[in-house]
C-alpha cells in the first residue's frame, strides 16, 4: 500500500506542476486577456477596470491558485470568444472523443492479440513474414493518409458509409458509432502493427526462458505452455504498450477528426488554438494532460500489484 | 493443437469483419419533415444585431431579424415592422407608421418604444457612448409621435439613411443576445452549439402571412474546410450550401444537387495596409496593380466565372458601378517593374499576406498573386490565420501587411462600401488617406440630390482606382448548391441567405 | 534474425539514398516549375506529360513532390540534429555527472516522454503560434527528451568502466572523457535513436502540416498537399496518393533503418 500512496503522492504533483507549466505558458503569451476581450476601441479605463475584474492585476501565483481551486469546484473558465463557460463547450465534445479512442482501442486489441499470438506461435512461416512485412509498411503510414485512403476506398468508390454524414449522438446513436467505424479503423491500424510486432517478440523472448524448457521437459505440448505459461509472462510489457497505445490514439484523433470532420475534443482544440481562445486551449490540454498522467500512472500501479519485484527496484 | 490456434485467428478475423462490414452497410436516411442543414463556412461573430461585423453573420441573422424596412431581392426597400414611411426636410426628418401586429419571437408585440430603443442603441444614445454602427451617429433624436408614428430626427440630411433602417429592431432592455436572441423575422432562435451549429425554427406569428417561412427548422451547420463542405453534401448531413468554388460544386455533379449561379455581392483585392510599409507608396502599389493578371486569376480559381472589378464596387450595384474601372490596370510588368524601381525597390521585396483559413477561394487567389508577384521580383508568402483572429488583428487592430478577403455591402447603398475609406471611419482598416477622397464625402453627405451622390460616389471610385487603394480583383462568382428535394433559391444584391424563401420538393 | 536485420537496414538505406538523391536532384531540377501554374492544365490525370499529374491550379504534382520532399527533409534534418545536440550533451553530462541535476532532467524527461509527440508539438505550437520555424522549434524540443534519457544511460554505464576510470586517473579532464573517450563508444545507439527520430519527425511534420499549423501554403509540403487534395480525392485522386506514397517512402526507410541498427528487438 504504501507503494501505491507514494505513486499517488508523485501523481498529484506531477499534475500540479504541468498545470502551472501551462497555466505560466498561457498566461504569459495570451498577453492582455482583458485588453483582447474588450477589443481595440476599449478605452484604458475599461480596460483596467475589467483587469481588476478579472483579476489579472494580482501575483501570477494567486492567480494560479483561483485558478485552479475554480478548476476543483467545476468552474472551468468563461470562453474569450465565446463568452459562455468553456465547460458548456466541452461537455459535448468529450463523450465523443471517448467513442472515437475507446472503439479504435477496441480494434487493436480485438485484432492484435490473436494476430500476434499466432505470429509467433508460426514464426517464421511464409504467412508470419508476410504479417511482418505488411507491418513494417503500416506503421510507416500517417494515419490521416489511412483515413483518406479508406475514405476512398469504402467510402467513394464502394460506398460503404458516407463521408461526412456524421451525426450527432443525440440523434441517431447507431448512426453515430456507425460513422466512427472508419475513423477508428483508420487509427487502429498503424497501432495494431506494431502492437502486433510487440506482442511476437515478446512471446519470442519468453519461449527462450528456462522455465519455458521445464515445461517443454515436463512433457507439456506446445499449446499448453503457450497458454499456460508464456502468454501470462508475455501481456506484462504489453500492458505498459496498451497504455501508450491508448494515450497514442487520443493523440491521433486530434487529427483524425480533421479529417472525417467530426466536431469532437481535437476539432476543438485545433480551432482555438488558431482562434488563440486560450481558456479553452488551457483547459484541453490539462484535461488530455491529466489523462496521460492519470493512465500512467494506473499502468506503474496495476505493474506494482501484479508483479511484486517493481515495488522493490523502485 | 495447431488448428485450435487457427481456429481462433479465424474466429476474430470474421468476427471484426463483420463488425467492419456490419457498421458499413446500415446507413439510413433521417426522414425529418422540411428541415434543412446549410453549409457556412464561418461561426458567427455575435448574435447581438448591431454589434457583429462579418458579413458571414449578417447573412445567417437576416433571417431572423428586420428592420423598419427590409431589403428585397431586386434590391428594393419594401416596409417590414413599418407599414409605411416618409421623408420629410430633404432627408433630415424620417417618418414611420408603425405595423400593427408585428410580434417578436417572444410573443410580444412591438411598439413605439422598442423601436427607439433599438435605433438609439445603434446610435449609441442609450448604450455606451459610442455608436455602435457608424451611420447612426447622424442620428440626433428619436421621438414617439403616438403609439404608431415614430419620427427620426437627423443631424444632417441623409436621403441613403433609409437603407440603414434595415437595421433590426429588437424589444427594448434587451441585453443578453448571445443567449436569447430575439427579432421579428420569419424564422426564431432555437439554439446554437459554438462553432458546430446554429439552429432556427420558424415563427409561426410572422406578421407578413403571405412570406412566411415553407420549412419548419433551418440549422446552419458550420464547416471551415472545403473538403469538409463537399463531404457532407455528398453524404447527406448538408442540404445546401452557399458561395462555393466552381472546383467545389464540380465535385457534386453526380450528386443531386441544383446548382444556382450568381454574384457574390462582394469585391475580392489584396487589400493593402497604407500604413505598413512600402504600401505607404503609390508607386508600390501601383506597380503590385501592374503586376497581376486578374483574368488568369478568375481562370484558376473560379475556371473563368467571376466578373473582374477595378474599384470598391460591384456590378450589382448599377447605379454606381463604373465598368471602365476592370481595365485601369492591365497586366504591364514592364510599368510594373519601371515603378518599383522608381520607388527604391528595384529588385522587389518580400511581403506577407494573411488570409483567413476558412476561405478557400482567398487561400487560392493569395497564392496565384504570390505566382505572379514573382515577376517583378516580389517575394509574397501566405500567413494563414483564423477568422477570429482576422477579424481581431487585421480588421480591428490592422496590424498586417496585406490581406485577400472580400469585403460585402452591408446596406443597399454605395456608401456601405465606399465609407469604409475615409480616413477616419473607424474601420478604416487599410489606413487609405487622402483629403480629397473626405472631401468629395463629405459632400455626399451634404447633398440631397440622388443622382448628385451617384456622380460623387462614382468620383470616389475612380479616386481609389487611381490611388492603387488596393489591389482590386473581382466580385466572385458565387455557386450555391442547393439538394433537389428543395427549391425557391433566390440571389439578393446583398450579401444574406433568404431561408423563408426555400422550400421542399414533393417527391413521388 | 541478424541477417534479416542486415537485409532491412540495408533496403531502408536504398530508400532512404534513392529519396535523397531526388531530393538533392529537385535542388537543381524538376520537371516543371513546382509553383507554375496553368489554367489549362487543371486537375489533369497522370500522364507522360505530367506523370503524377496537376493539381487544382494546373501546377505539376511530380515537381512539388520532389520540392515536398526537400521541404520535409529539411526540417526533419533540423528538427533531429537540434534535438540530437542538445539532447545528447544533455545525457551525457547529467549521466556522467549524476547529482540532482540528473534528478531533475530525469523527472521532467519522464513527464516529457509520457506524451505523445503530436500532443507535446500542439502544445508548444499553441504557445509559440503558428509557422514553419515554430513547428520546427516544437518538434526539437519534443526531441530532446528520449535523445537525452538513451544518452544518458549509455553514459551512466560507460562511466564505471575501466577505461574512464584510468583516464580519470591520468588526468584526463572531464570534457575530454565525456566527448572524445565516451561518446564515440555510444555512437551505435544514437545512430539507432537519429533513425528513429527522423521517422517520427517526418509523421509529425506531415501532420502538423495537415493540420495547417506546420508549413503554410505555397510552399510545397507533403502534408499540407494531403490536406488541400482531399476535397478532389472524389474526382482527382493522384493529388492525395503521390504525396502520401512519398511521405509513407520516407518514413518506412526510416524505420527500417532503426529496426536494422538496433540490437535485437526494440522495446
Amino acid at each position: 500500500m504504501k507503494y501505491g500512496l507514494k505513486k499517488l503522492v508523485a501523481l498529484i504533483i506531477t499534475v500540479f506542476v504541468v498545470s502551472f507549466l501551462s497555466f505560466l505558458a498561457f498566461s504569459v503569451i495570451s498577453g492582455d486577456a482583458a485588453q483582447s476581450k474588450l477589443g481595440t476601441e476599449a478605452t484604458k479605463e475599461q480596460v483596467e477596470a475589467l483587469r481588476e475584474e478579472m483579476g489579472l492585476d494580482e501575483p501570477v501565483f494567486t492567480r494560479y491558485g483561483t485558478w485552479i481551486c475554480n478548476i476543483l469546484k467545476g468552474d472551468f473558465g468563461i470562453s474569450y470568444r465565446y463568452n459562455i463557460p468553456v465547460k458548456d463547450m466541452i461537455k459535448d465534445r468529450i463523450p465523443i472523443m471517448i467513442a472515437l479512442v475507446g472503439m479504435s482501442f477496441l480494434f487493436v486489441v480485438t485484432i492484435s492479440i490473436p494476430v500476434g499470438i499466432f505470429c509467433a506461435s508460426y514464426k517464421s512461416s511464409w504467412l508470419d513474414q508476410g504479417i511482418c512485412i505488411v507491418n513494417q509498411i503500416m506503421m510507416a503510414v500517417p494515419s490521416f493518409f489511412i483515413g483518406m485512403i479508406l475514405t476512398f476506398i469504402f467510402g467513394l468508390i464502394l460506398r460503404w458509409f458516407t463521408p461526412g454524414a456524421y451525426v450527432a449522438i443525440s440523434r441517431d446513436p447507431i448512426g453515430f458509432f456507425l460513422y466512427l467505424i472508419p475513423p477508428s479503423i483508420a487509427m487502429a491500424i498503424p497501432k495494431t502493427a506494431m502492437a502486433i510486432k510487440i506482442l511476437r517478440s515478446a512471446i519470442l523472448s519468453q519461449m527462450d526462458m528456462d522455465y519455458v524448457r521445464t515445461a517443454y521437459s515436463r512433457g507439456n505440448t506446445k499449446y499448453q505452455v503457450l497458454y499456460h505459461h508464456v502468454l501470462r509472462n508475455a501481456l506484462m510489457p504489453t500492458i505498459t504498450f496498451g497504455a501508450m497505445v491508448l494515450i497514442d490514439l487520443v493523440a491521433n484523433s486530434v487529427i483524425m477528426e480533421q479529417v472525417f470532420s467530426i466536431p469532437g475534443l481535437g476539432n476543438l482544440l485545433i480551432t482555438s488554438i488558431s482562434s488563440r481562445d486560450y481558456p479553452v486551449v488551457q483547459f484541453i490540454i490539462i484535461f488530455i494532460a491529466t489523462f496521460v498522467i492519470i493512465t500512467n500512472f494506473l499502468v506503474d500501479f496495476l505493474y506494482g500489484k501484479i508483479d511484486p519485484r517493481v515495488r522493490v527496484k523502485k | 493443437m495447431k488448428r485450435v490456434g487457427k481456429q481462433m485467428c479465424l474466429l476474430f478475423f470474421s468476427f471484426t469483419l463483420t463488425l467492419v462490414l456490419g457498421g458499413c452497410l446500415g446507413e439510413k436516411e433521417e426522414g425529418k419533415e422540411s428541415s434543412i442543414v446549410v453549409g457556412i463556412s464561418q461561426d458567427l461573430d455575435s448574435l447581438d444585431p448591431h454589434k457583429s461585423v462579418a458579413a458571414g453573420t449578417k447573412e445567417v441573422l437576416f433571417n431572423m431579424y428586420e428592420g423598419l424596412v427590409k431589403p428585397d431581392h431586386l434590391g428594393n426597400f419594401i416596409d417590414a415592422v413599418a407599414k409605411s414611411h416618409t421623408i420629410k426636410n430633404g432627408g433630415k426628418t424620417y417618418v414611420f407608421t408603425l405595423r400593427q401586429g408585428v410580434k417578436f419571437h417572444n410573443g410580444e408585440e412591438v411598439t413605439a418604444k422598442d423601436v427607439k430603443y433599438s435605433i438609439e442603441r445603434c446610435a449609441g444614445i442609450t448604450e455606451g457612448k459610442t455608436p455602435l454602427i457608424a451611420a447612426f451617429s447622424n442620428v440626433k433624436s428619436v421621438e414617439i409621435v403616438d403609439d404608431t408614428i415614430i419620427k427620426i430626427h437627423l443631424k444632417q440630411a441623409d436621403i441613403e439613411f433609409l437603407a440603414y433602417l434595415t437595421v433590426a429592431i429588437v424589444p427594448e432592455g434587451t441585453n443578453d443576445f448571445e443567449k436569447y436572441p430575439i427579432g421579428t423575422g420569419p424564422f426564431r432562435y432555437e439554439s446554437r452549439a459554438p462553432q458546430e451549429y446554429i439552429t432556427f425554427k420558424k415563427f409561426d406569428d410572422y406578421w407578413d402571412k403571405d412570406n412566411q417561412a415553407h420549412l419548419e427548422e433551418v440549422t446552419f451547420k458550420v464547416v471551415t474546410n472545403s473538403s469538409a463542405l463537399v463531404n457532407g453534401l455528398k453524404g447527406g448531413s448538408i442540404q445546401m450550401a452557399t458561395r462555393m468554388t466552381t472546383n467545389e460544386t464540380a465535385q457534386l455533379k453526380n450528386d443531386p444537387f441544383t446548382i444556382y449561379q450568381g454574384g457574390s455581392n462582394l469585391v475580392q483585392a489584396l487589400y493593402l495596409n497604407h500604413a505598413a510599409k512600402p504600401f505607404h507608396d503609390i508607386r508600390v502599389r501601383q506597380a503590385l496593380c501592374y503586376a497581376v493578371n486578374r483574368q488568369e486569376i478568375v481562370d484558376l480559381i473560379a475556371d473563368g466565372k467571376g466578373t473582374i472589378v477595378g474599384s470598391s464596387m460591384f456590378p450589382a450595384f448599377k447605379k454606381y458601378y463604373i465598368q471602365e474601372l476592370a481595365n485601369y490596370y492591365t497586366e504591364d510588368i514592364q510599368k510594373a517593374k519601371q515603378l518599383l524601381k522608381e520607388a527604391g525597390y528595384p529588385n522587389g521585396f518580400e511581403m506577407t499576406i494573411t488570409v483567413p483559413a476558412n476561405y478557400q477561394k482567398h487561400i487560392d487567389a493569395a497564392q496565384v498573386l504570390i505566382e505572379q508577384l514573382k515577376r517583378i521580383g516580389i517575394t509574397a508568402k501566405i500567413e494563414l490565420i483564423e477568422w477570429d483572429a482576422w477579424l481581431s488583428d487585421v480588421y480591428a487592430n490592422r496590424n498586417y501587411q496585406s490581406t485577400v478577403v472580400g469585403v460585402d455591402a452591408a446596406y443597399l447603398s454605395a456608401r456601405a462600401m465606399l465609407e469604409r475609406f475615409t480616413s477616419d471611419y473607424s474601420r478604416n482598416f487599410i489606413n487609405y488617406w487622402n483629403p480629397k477622397y473626405d472631401k468629395l464625402y463629405q459632400k455626399v453627405r451634404e447633398s440631397t440630390k440622388e443622382e448628385e451622390q451617384i456622380k460623387l460616389y462614382k468620383k470616389m471610385e475612380t479616386m481609389l482606382t487611381e490611388d492603387a487603394a488596393n489591389v482590386y480583383i473581382q466580385d466572385m462568382n458565387s455557386e450555391v448548391a442547393l439538394h433537389k428535394d428543395y427549391a425557391g433559391y433566390e440571389f439578393y444584391p446583398l450579401y444574406v441567405q433568404d431561408m423563408a424563401k426555400i422550400y421542399k420538393v414533393k417527391q413521388e | 534474425m541478424r541477417q534479416k536485420q542486415k537485409n532491412q537496414l540495408v533496403i531502408g538505406m536504398g530508400i532512404a539514398l534513392f529519396l535523397f538523391l531526388l531530393f538533392l536532384l529537385s535542388i537543381f531540377y524538376t520537371p516543371f516549375d513546382p509553383d507554375m501554374m496553368n489554367a489549362k492544365e487543371k486537375l489533369v490525370a497522370p500522364s507522360f506529360q505530367h506523370i503524377f499529374g496537376t493539381d487544382q491550379f494546373g501546377r505539376d504534382i511530380c515537381s512539388r513532390v520532389l520540392k515536398g520532399l526537400g521541404t520535409t527533409f529539411i526540417i526533419a534534418l533540423s528538427t533531429v540534429s537540434i534535438g540530437a545536440i542538445v539532447g545528447v550533451v544533455l545525457g551525457a553530462v547529467t549521466g556522467y555527472f549524476g547529482g540532482w541535476m540528473d534528478e531533475i532532467c530525469m523527472r521532467i524527461n519522464d513527464v516529457i516522454i509520457a506524451f505523445p509527440n503530436i500532443l507535446l508539438v500542439l502544445i508548444f505550437i499553441s504557445v509559440l503560434g503558428v509557422g514553419q520555424n515554430n513547428m520546427i522549434l516544437a518538434l526539437s524540443i519534443v526531441f530532446i527528451p528520449s535523445f537525452s534519457r538513451m544518452t544518458r544511460s549509455e553514459f551512466l554505464t560507460h562511466r564505471d568502466m575501466d577505461y574512464v576510470k584510468s583516464a580519470r586517473l591520468m588526468g584526463v579532464s572531464h570534457f575530454r572523457i565525456l566527448f572524445v573517450h565516451i561518446l564515440p563508444n555510444t555512437v551505435p545507439t544514437i545512430l539507432s535513436m537519429l533513425a528513429i527520430g527522423f521517422n517520427n519527425a517526418i509523421l509529425a511534420e506531415a501532420g502538423m502540416s495537415y493540420l495547417g499549423l506546420g508549413v503554410q501554403p505555397p510552399t510545397p509540403s507533403l502534408g499540407r498537399m494531403l490536406a488541400e487534395s482531399q476535397i478532389y480525392l472524389a474526382t482527382a485522386p493522384w493529388i492525395a496518393i503521390f504525396p502520401g506514397m512519398a511521405i509513407v517512402l520516407l518514413a518506412l526507410s526510416f524505420s527500417m533503418i532503426s529496426e536494422g541498427l538496433s540490437k535485437g528487438g526494440r522495446s
